[in-house]
């Protein structure tokens, strides 16, 4: 039997860059993407576009600069938003998002941080970390995109998946009790805690926009659709159709009590804004109880 | 909300009109910007892009407002909308929308 290789063909590096060059400004907001890296590897009708859309207009709403500004994510579908922004991101190990952006936070108090993760990153692997910087209030902007399921390994079962959904490991619909985030955030110690679908895109904006200027842990829930994982195995279809859904059966509820926002299958989704407090952040008592005496035995 | 007569204040208002940029290339078909689109300004477009897709087409170019929700909400940074003009605020747009 005779093999036959196929031939190696050289990386065509000056046809790369043409395309490139071509495709990277059409849009005005291909500044804040790097070059090259659009079209993105999401599917046809997901809703982690619509929230990287949302978030470079919340920067040009607010106008901080790109380089005053910094994008931690941990592993996921939404963990890629980190390679698709041009400007200082970082793409950390699973789970651990938080605990870098916690050190990125501490040592350089002027830049914006915004941690960009999915529901199965914060809050399965990385449930502990999420819990105890929302405690000690660390100055993060954490946007949390839920999609009740792990989407990047094939639509396991994640601790947001609702009882009775369907995905590949729980054939028979799932048995356990899910997250309520907002809640969790709250009562962790979260000072802004916000949830909004990828339909309401306008509100999301400006709920990005608006933790800019919060000193402290701030948390935004945002429900994505995810066709291939979440919407097919549970008959709810594509990607539009899940937008539709959401259309219908979301309340908007400003000021609501967290306890009480809790995702069913197929059931009504409460959105809005749901607490704002303020409360000392991490670095700010740090400095109050601990630095402070210290800055005085020396004068 | 049904006008039966010009505002007294219209000379004070005006419609923006928007122009719509759409890059076919990178479309993926999702539909967001057809089926949200507050004047139904976008439909299907018969024909296939590169991908095997079919990108969203502008039938009412004059409609849109530039409000920017299709910008806002299309996950694959493939439409945008510049503000074209400003357009005078006339009897038929106000019947026109106590029509609607």
């Amino acid at each position: 039997m005779k093999i036959r290789y196929q031939p190696i063909v050289p990386f065509d590096q000056e046809g790369f860059n043409r395309l490139k060059d071509e495709q990277h400004g059409l849009h005005p907001d291909d500044q804040y993407l790097k070059p090259g890296r659009i079209p993105h590897i999401w599917c046809p009708g997901c809703g982690l576009g619509v929230v990287l859309n949302t978030y470079i207009n919340a920067l040009k709403m607010t106008g901080i600069p790109i380089d005053r500004s910094v994008v931690v994510s941990g592993i996921g579908c939404t963990g890629r938003v980190a390679g698709y922004l041009n400007m200082d991101t970082y793409h950390t190990t699973h789970g651990r998002a938080i605990p870098f952006a916690t050190g990125l936070s501490l040592t350089r108090p002027d830049l914006s941080v915004t941690v960009f993760s999915g529901d199965g990153d914060l809050f399965a692997i990385g449930g502990n970390h999420f819990i105890h910087a929302a405690r000690r209030n660390v100055n993060l902007k954490v946007i949390c995109v839920n999609n009740f399921n792990y989407g990047m390994t094939g639509g396991q079962v994640a601790p947001t998946t609702p009882v009775s959904a369907r995905t590949t490991t729980t054939p028979y619909g799932n048995s356990e009790a899910s997250f309520n985030l907002p809640y969790l955030a709250h009562a962790s110690g979260a000072v802004y805690v916000a949830r909004w679908t990828t339909f309401h895109a306008r509100q999301l904006v400006n709920a990005i926009a608006e933790t800019f200027s919060i000193d402290g842990f701030t948390f935004i829930e945002v429900i994505a659709p995810c066709p291939v994982g979440y919407g097919r195995p549970n008959k709810i279809g594509s990607g539009l159709d899940e937008m539709i859904y959401y259309k219908e059966n979301s309340i908007v509820q400003n000021g609501a009590d967290p306890r009480n926002v809790d995702i069913a299958l197929k059931g009504k989704i409460v959105v809005g804004k749901f607490s704002e407090e303020k409360r000392p952040t991490f670095l700010g008592e740090y400095e109050e109880k601990i630095l402070k005496k210290f800055r005085r035995t020396e004068t | 909300m049904k006008f039966w007569r010009l505002p007294l204040d219209a000379g004070s208002h005006s419609i923006p009109i928007g122009e719509l940029h759409i890059i076919k290339d990178r479309c993926k078909g999702c539909g967001f910007c057809i089926e949200f689109c507050p004047n139904q300004v976008l439909k299907e477009a018969p024909e296939f892009n590169k991908k095997g897709y079919h990108p969203p087409l502008v039938t009412k170019q004059g409609e849109c407002v530039n409000c920017n929700l299709c910008e806002i909400i299309c996950p694959e940074f493939a439409i945008y909308s510049v503000l074209k003009e400003y357009k005078e605020l006339t009897a038929e747009d106000i019947a026109g929308y106590s029509k609607k």
